[in-house]
């Protein structure tokens, strides 16, 4: 079919309807390294704006960090550009299998397999390892690519309300019949920034017989005492059969990720998954920064201890100054405000201020969810944090909800 | 048709889908296409009705249409009853 002009004012109509919902999403550039302090071109256009960023999945401040970009100008050196093949064919290194092995002992698993991101891994685990005559039993507020992954499996799938273990505990009640179950969740939940109950969660899994499988794409690298994750937090290494994990967040930052856990599970991975299968192998120069992320966290904790003192201190001062916060203690603080249009207001006036922090609304978050996610990073210096939050405290006051209640703020802005 | 079985059905996706204990909803309330019940979740409703109603709903008749509705679930359950 022609691209014609019907076509064309559909694609039109479509995307005016989503501006004239205000959840139309506009890309700010940047101009910089990722890192603390960034410079930004918005609107597109404007001049250059050097702005605090609290809003990038970077926990460690490892992003931008010499060391790393010094191992990937190395593996660049050493191992080239690209593969040009998918893992099985040609794109396997020695330094592909040197980071399985490394997540494998850092995760305290029995074995990793690397995908080109974990939205790739998230996508083919499920079809790998389960059949039609299995279930997956999921958390609601899994991440999307989660869900996306259970969709292309076969087995049949329920879902549990959030983080309700009694829910659960019926759910694995009901599918008792089915060969295999699944339990779903995410570590770190990437939008609320509450942590899986996984202690009680493996309990439940033993009780009723069934396999667990985490994302912990928001916790690798730094929750837990030596950063290993949820399950260190928890007390269940070594009890997670499947975790999934990205090295897009914390552990560097740039992109890849993996399936790490039982070894019969990961070999599933190998030979039936198909962003493995179908999809190139992680570039040479990521591994090697990625191999280099893990030489300066796998025994020090500085770094993951720098970002929960920054976590305490950003928590601190929010709540402090009245805002309504999702309770939890990780680096993800989202600041609810409820309303899609003030998110983006809120948004606009905090760049102003020189802080860049985006506004989440409807499909990214429930409808009447809208917020302001902050995230701490271990590469914010105190200056950074106290800027910040003098900034969040001035707008705050300009939209009078500083010490507002959920509903005061509803009924004023809407939801 | 059992004449609890509407209450039965609307108490079981009170209780299973509503998150907010002030929601509302009656026999006509639509559940999927009105967002309330995602696709994903009609499958613990119809193993609930299998299990309650010792019956077998077959993929096929299990559509996000036929499960709209608690009225329209009572029909489907209605049709498979008398098998």
């Amino acid at each position: 079919m022609a691209y014609n002009d019907k076509t064309r004012q559909m694609y039109l109509d479509t995307l005016q309807g989503i501006r004239d919902a205000g959840l139309f999403k506009q890309e700010r550039f940047i101009h910089s390294p990722q890192a603390a302090d960034i410079e930004v071109e918005f609107p597109a256009g404007a001049s250059l704006k050097k702005v605090i960023n609290i809003c990038a999945n970077n926990y460690l401040g490892l992003s931008s960090h010499p060391e790393v970009i010094k191992a990937a100008h190395e593996g660049l050196d050493s191992r080239g550009y690209g593969m040009s093949s998918v893992r099985f064919i040609c794109g396997c290194q020695d330094i592909h299998k040197e980071l399985e092995a490394r997540i494998t002992e850092f995760l305290g698993t029995e074995d990793t397999v690397l995908f080109p991101s974990c939205m790739d891994a998230n996508a083919g685990v499920f079809e790998a390892i389960l059949t039609k005559d299995d279930v997956m039993i999921s958390d609601r507020l899994v991440h999307a690519s989660l869900i996306d992954g259970i969709r292309l499996a076969s087995a049949i799938h329920d879902t549990y309300k959030h983080n309700d273990m009694e829910h659960l505990e019926q759910k694995l009640q009901l599918h008792a019949d089915k060969r295999l179950k699944l339990v779903i969740c995410d570590g770190v939940f990437s939008m609320d920034g509450d942590t899986a109950k996984l202690d009680e969660m493996v309990a439940l899994c033993e009780k009723y017989n069934a396999m667990i499988l985490v994302d912990d794409s928001h916790s690798s690298g730094f929750i837990g005492k030596t950063g290993r994750g949820t399950h260190e937090k928890y007390g269940v290494v070594g009890k997670i059969d499947v975790i999934t994990t990205t090295f897009g967040k914390g552990l560097g930052g740039a992109s890849g990720g993996c399936v790490s856990g039982r070894s019969e599970l990961v070999e599933m991975c190998r030979q039936k998954a198909r962003p493995y299968l179908f999809s190139n192998t992680m570039a040479p120069v990521i591994v090697a920064g990625v191999l280099k992320v893990m030489d300066l966290i796998m025994h020090n904790t500085e770094r993951r201890d720098k970002l929960e003192r920054n976590t305490d201190f950003w928590r601190k001062g929010l709540t402090e100054a009245g805002f309504v916060l999702k309770e939890g203690d990780t680096p993800i603080v989202p600041v609810m405000l409820f309303n899609a249009k003030l998110s983006q207001d809120f948004s606009r006036d905090l760049f102003d201020e020189g802080v860049y922090a985006i506004g989440f609304f409807f499909p990214v978050v429930p409808q009447g969810q809208a917020r302001i996610r902050t995230q701490v990073s271990a590469g914010h210096e105190m200056h950074h944090l106290e800027k910040a939050l003098d900034a969040f405290i001035k707008v705050g006051k300009k939209y009078e909800i500083l010490g507002k209640t959920k509903q005061e703020i509803i009924e004023r802005y809407g939801n | 048709m059992d004449p609890n079985m509407k209450d039965i059905v609307l108490k079981y996706v009170i209780d299973e889908y509503l998150e907010d204990d002030s929601e509302t909803i009656t026999y006509d309330t639509p559940l999927i296409s009105g967002g309330i019940v995602d696709s994903f979740s009609m499958v613990s409703l119809k193993r609930f009705l299998e299990n309650k109603y010792n019956i077998s709903i077959p993929d096929a008749d299990a559509s996000p249409e036929a499960f709209d509705t608690v009225n329209k679930i009572c029909t489907l359950v209605d049709r498979f009853l008398g098998k």
